[in-house]
């Protein structure tokens, strides 16, 4: 087959295992110095691409990503895992925070269509806002099935099975191409990029754009009013028998 | 010898300054604000990059095998295959023989990223590169750099041969002969002390040889050359062992110093002590020399310039410096420091050959004093 164009959604968060500190001005995080990774679901539709390409079902691969200038180091860890080009929404600073699923959703629409794309791959979720959104969203401006949390994904007769996480446990759907899925994390064990393919990636194309190139509005619509910590766990106390237990337990009316 | 020999290396170094060197260093002289040079610790994008892919890696694939391989004192050879796959084992050669294609900056970066999780896997990855690769990039013909290097790069660990019982620092007590028999070449003799040998597919060995009786296309470079390549590797190999022993201890203080925030004596965190935190700082003072040393001395061997001699206080530097601090290290830990359920043993004992390997510290200092007396000479 070896004629499917896929679009990979890669988008730029703090890395997972740095500890995120609120603002001072508690409306957002503190992003400044603070490490920052591909969204390990986006690896997740990255590798799920390359292995698709790997199997020649895929002809070629393009990451793309929304956000400022620093979402090209994302990119070049998509083009060093194996995508072929790049496409870069840069957004300012400042309108990138006022903006969520609803605006990016609209852009990764108009590049699907723009590519002539068969598929779109994203990951589930971003780890940074949890917003599980963009995929779902993507699917209906485009008009397309879709299939969520997908945890395996095989050709068959030229459509798609996917495998869903669902809550009791396992669904399989079959979906017709073009299609949008959203990967769940245990689709595949993302490869880490090898030194000569970081190399390599330097030389792959990557084409920038503006929102305004896509048409879309950036106006937004969620405004954040507050970001607090979790209250902080307080000491537990020892108790000597199981009677105390149930007792306290009582008291506090969990019982 | 041996002096004779370093003085003609560092002349040759100099004659010979690549354009680009001699332009930095009129820029420096001139110092225009454009061609400054970054602080030593500054990476370009391509360092970070490289930096931060290693250091992940080490983290998530090496250090769930630390103590396993530890227990067993075996590497694992899946790791090892792993470290080929993600090009760790080919850092500087050309893409043309399947390398990374990357400076030796970069290699001593893995290295140093390598040896926070595990010195030993880094001990492999060090020689690995720094000197049995260089010792085939820098004296082998066209024809052995394409049969060996791809191999070195992609799958072959590589061990270099030069200690023996009776040879150690005294490298010219060497015993082991080669002797040509017919179209081959026997060897004979014992070598001892060879990072690697168990894993390797290529041997770098060093043996008396007959003139008459040895053909080029069998060896390395020149016959009689042998000791000058062996020094010549060493001096950059001793770079990548500072990194090591750099890496080791940023690893163990990174075990440590939160221990020390999270453990309460007297009703405080024993960090909050002065005695306590000031002999952290010294520490982690004397790592950070350490450090810029050994960065030093690696862009140093990148810009062409001559490094002999900032190599050898590097490596002296960083290995005293790893013995120190992880030795503290333990006492800071008190006696959970001395149990295997804690890592910090772990690099106490590992950082022990650091003054040993690629050099004694008293071999360092006679470099260094070797340099001091010439510049001093009248």
């Amino acid at each position: 087959m070896a004629s499917l164009r896929v679009l990979v959604g890669c988008k730029r968060v703090i890395d997972y295992a740095v500890k995120v500190r609120v603002r001072p001005d508690k409306l957002g995080v503190v992003t400044d110095g603070v490490k920052h990774s591909m969204n390990p679901f986006d690896e997740i539709a990255i590798e799920e691409a390359v292995r698709l390409k790997e199997k020649k079902i895929a002809k070629e691969i393009v990451a793309v990503s929304c956000g400022p200038a620093k979402c090209q180091e994302t990119l070049r860890t998509a083009l060093a895992m194996g995508a072929d080009r790049a496409i870069h929404v840069e957004i300012a600073e400042k309108e990138y925070e006022g903006i969520g699923p609803l605006q990016v959703s609209k852009m990764l629409a108009k590049l699907a269509k723009d590519e002539d794309a068969n598929l779109f791959i994203v990951g589930k979720q971003a780890i940074d806002d949890d917003c599980n959104q963009t995929g779902q969203m993507l699917a209906s401006y485009l008009d397309w099935p879709q299939a969520t949390f997908a945890s395996e994904v095989v050709v068959e007769d030229g459509d798609l099975k996917v495998t869903r996480e669902v809550d009791g446990g396992l669904e399989t759907v079959k979906v017709k191409m073009p299609c949008v899925i959203t990967a769940d994390l245990r689709l595949n064990e993302p490869r880490y990029a090898t030194l000569p393919n970081i190399m390599k990636a330097k030389k792959k194309p990557m084409l920038k754009k503006k929102p305004a190139d896509l048409g879309v509005d950036m106006t937004p619509h969620v405004e954040v009013l507050k970001v607090d910590d979790p209250p902080t766990r307080e000491a537990g106390v020892k108790v000597e028998s199981a009677e105390e237990l149930v007792s306290k337990l009582k008291d506090v009316g969990c019982i | 010898m041996a002096a004779a020999m370093l003085t003609r290396v560092r002349c040759a170094v100099r004659n010979v300054l690549p354009a680009s060197a001699r332009i930095w260093q009129s820029s420096l002289s001139g110092c225009q604000q454009s061609t400054m040079p970054e602080p030593l610790t500054v990476l370009n994008d391509e360092e970070q990059l490289m930096r931060d892919t290693v250091r992940r890696f080490a983290k998530e694939v090496i250090e769930p095998r630390v103590k396993i391989m530890d227990e067993a004192s075996h590497m694992d050879e899946q790791l090892i295959d792993a470290l080929f796959q993600q090009g760790f084992m080919g850092v500087e050669i050309d893409h043309k023989y399947g390398g990374s294609g990357l400076s030796f900056f970069i290699a001593n970066l893995v290295i140093e990223e390598i040896a926070k999780v595990d010195p030993s896997v880094a001990a492999c990855v060090d020689v690995h590169n720094t000197v049995v690769n260089t010792a085939i990039n820098n004296n082998a013909t066209e024809e052995q750099k394409a049969r060996f290097l791809p191999k070195l790069a992609t799958e072959f660990c590589g061990s270099f041969c030069l200690s023996e019982e009776g040879s150690g620092s005294d490298a010219f007590a060497m015993k082991t002969q080669a002797v040509k028999h017919g179209d081959k070449y026997v060897l004979n003799g014992t070598k001892l002390w060879i990072s690697n040998a168990e894993h390797a597919g290529l041997y770098v060995v060093f043996a008396n040889a007959d003139p008459s009786k040895v053909p080029e296309c069998n060896i390395l470079g020149e016959v009689g050359k042998g000791y000058k390549y062996a020094i010549e590797t060493l001096n950059e190999g001793r770079i990548g062992i500072a990194s090591q022993m750099n890496g080791l201890t940023q690893g163990a203080l990174n075990h440590v110093i939160p221990y020390t925030i999270s453990r309460k004596q007297f009703g405080h965190s024993i960090f909050d002590f002065q005695s306590m935190n000031h002999q952290i700082s010294k520490a982690v003072i004397q790592l950070e020399a350490a450090k810029l040393m050994t960065y030093n001395a690696a862009r140093l061997k990148d810009a062409g310039l001559p490094f002999t001699k900032e190599a050898a206080m590097a490596k002296y530097m960083s290995s005293e410096t790893a013995s120190w601090v992880t030795s503290k290290c333990i006492d800071w830990m008190g006696g959970l420091g001395i149990t295997k359920g804690f890592q910090v043993e772990k690099y106490f004992r590992d950082c022990k050959v650091g003054t040993i390997y690629e050099g004694t510290s008293n071999i360092q200092l006679n470099t260094i004093a070797k340099f001091l007396r010439q510049e001093y000479a009248e």
